[in-house]
């Protein structure tokens, strides 16, 4: 456990003085909290929402609490909206930061005194995975409960309130959130193992944050509607890929095949 | 102490390392010498536990390779051929999460004496990237020694290093080397070899050869011993070609160059039958080759 604490603690003192890395780690959670409380502040009190309310798809309008109005419905969607491209944040961090932990430790030859240690593989692989993770998901929590704050603040009607920051997001944040950071971790140890610049892991590896976009356009164009059954159902798929991504990874981190084969 | 038996890796169809067949004793400062792609990092890196042999097996420090590989890496200090440091932390972070990863006891303590040992406690705050080649060479000595290691692989030291910073890494190895630690040294720098091991062993895929420095060169040119006289000529050289014991005598300018096994042994009685035949005996010395010839000479002819 120590060796493990050892590791996140070296990655977080080395990465975070990756001015890349910071910037992503803050900006993002930052962008995505800013943009659902700017359209909160911006429909405060809109009155043309009703007429607009009848362009939401008739799936999301089915969906609405009873006890809102179509304005209000329309507020629900579009910040729901926004809610689906939040979800990035847990994609991106872990992938910037696992990019640049590992593809780094190749470029500056750093990698072999570290498996000459009698760290296991075992004990690496987790330290560098937390390392990684856990500032997506604190990132990402920390973003949504800055935005539910606002959200408190901002919408006067608690029925509305309830219908935002509804069961579906809390179990997209604190359950697929997580999931969604160690899927992307574990792909970027599998990029890490065949590319030599981080920049380049890194762009290969956000190739995760694809299936965030497809719900975003999916929803919009009324293909589908995330309710709770999709978000439980995307639980279950994550839990399945990650462990198979987790041992992938694991059989592509082992010190022979690092030190021979990762060039 | 190493011992390997038939140790072999390949990778597919090429074989990095065949056939080794070592045995290092506890405190022994082992040179391993070869050209480059001869097998010598994939033969640390065996002997680190770091990969897996094909065939053969070792033993480091008491440990198998391949079944106690974490007590192996316990036991080692490793020097790797480009020892990369975590550039944007200090000195001193460096080697206190070393210090960590290696379970010293100590750590602190640990840190603080391999900085001091090597000049760069006053620059201990200064980030490694700062540091030159030089400083970063010692500071990767200082990670491989931290937690006292039975034996330590060093894989070329001071390449690429200044002379003064050379200078200063080899008297380092010599003292390490009084506290009895088992040395594995691969190195380009033959003359440091010469220095600094006990024994040499020339690599290429596989073990050529294996002996003290000045049994090498006996074993490849043979002894030779240069008599300087005051007069010498084709005579004199005769009478010493008769004993039983000399290869070859030449007389060369003023000198008679012999070759000889056992030059401790016959030497006085060289000087007795020169002095007895006349001749002005001013100086007796070995003609030394240099390890490089030696090593030019086994690798040529493989």
């Amino acid at each position: 456990m120590d060796k493990i604490k050892t590791i996140i603690l070296k990655e977080w003192a080395e990465v975070f003085k990756n001015r890349f890395v910071l910037f992503t780690v803050a900006f993002l959670p930052l962008i995505m909290t800013a943009i659902p409380i700017a359209i909160l502040v911006t429909l405060r009190g809109e009155a043309g929402l009703e007429s607009v309310s009848s362009e939401m798809p008739a799936q999301f309008t089915a969906f609405c609490p009873a006890d809102l109005s179509g304005g209000e419905c329309f507020q629900v969607y579009l910040v729901s909206q926004f809610m689906i491209m939040f979800m990035i944040v847990p994609l991106a961090i872990p992938a910037t930061i696992s990019s640049y932990s590992i593809v780094g430790e190749k470029t500056t030859h750093s990698l072999e005194p570290l498996l000459a240690t009698p760290i296991t593989t075992a004990e690496l692989l987790v330290g560098k995975s937390l390392a990684a993770a856990i500032p997506a998901v604190l990132a990402t929590w920390l973003g949504f409960a800055v935005f539910a704050a606002g959200a408190w603040i901002l919408i006067p009607n608690k029925a509305l309130f309830a219908a935002i920051l509804d069961l579906r997001w809390l179990l997209a944040i604190f359950l697929v959130g997580p999931l969604m950071a160690i899927m992307a971790v574990n792909l970027s140890v599998m990029v890490s193992s065949r590319v030599n610049d981080p920049r380049v892991a890194e762009q290969i590896s956000m190739v995760v944050i694809l299936p965030v976009l497809v719900a975003f356009f999916g929803q919009l164009a009324g293909l589908f509607l995330i309710n709770r059954q999709l978000i439980l159902a995307t639980g279950g798929v994550l839990i399945v890929l990650d462990m198979i991504m987790v041992y992938l990874a694991v059989r592509l981190f082992q010190r022979e095949t690092i030190l021979t084969r990762w060039k | 102490m190493i011992k390997t038996e038939g140790l072999t890796k390949k990778f597919g169809p090429i074989t990095a390392v065949e056939d080794l067949t070592l045995e290092i004793p506890a405190g022994e400062v082992f040179g391993f010498l070869g050209p480059n792609g001869a097998g010598k990092t994939t033969t640390v890196r065996l002997l680190t536990s770091l990969i897996g042999p094909t065939s053969g097996t070792a033993r480091v420090n008491g440990y198998a390779i391949g079944t106690d590989d974490t007590n192996i890496r316990r036991s080692v200090g490793v020097l790797t051929e480009t020892p990369g440091m975590y550039d944007n932390l200090s000195a001193e972070r460096n080697l206190q999460i070393y210090a960590s990863l290696y379970e010293v006891k100590d750590p602190q303590g640990q840190v603080e004496k391999y900085l001091r040992m090597l000049g760069l406690w006053e620059r201990r705050s200064d980030p490694a990237g700062t540091f030159s080649k030089g400083m970063k060479q010692k500071l990767a000595i200082a990670r491989a020694l931290l937690h006292e290691p039975h034996t330590v692989f060093l894989d070329e030291p001071t390449s690429a290093l200044d002379p003064e910073s050379a200078h200063l890494v080899r008297d380092f190895i010599l003292e390490i080397k009084k506290e009895g630690r088992t040395i594995f040294l691969c190195t380009h720098n033959l003359d440091e070899a010469d220095r600094l091991c006990d024994r040499i062993g020339v690599f290429k895929t596989h073990l050529l050869v294996v002996d003290t420095p000045t049994r090498l060169r006996a074993q490849v040119f043979g002894r030779k011993v240069v008599f300087h006289l005051q007069k010498a000529d084709e005579a004199l050289a005769a009478q010493v070609r008769a004993l039983k014991y000399v290869k070859e005598a030449r007389p060369i300018d003023n000198k008679i160059l012999v070759t000889l096994d056992d030059p401790e042994t016959h030497n006085p009685e060289i000087i007795r039958l020169l002095v007895g035949s006349g001749a002005d005996v001013q100086f007796v010395g070995e003609l030394r080759h240099s390890l490089e010839d030696v090593y030019l000479q086994l690798v040529k002819n493989t």
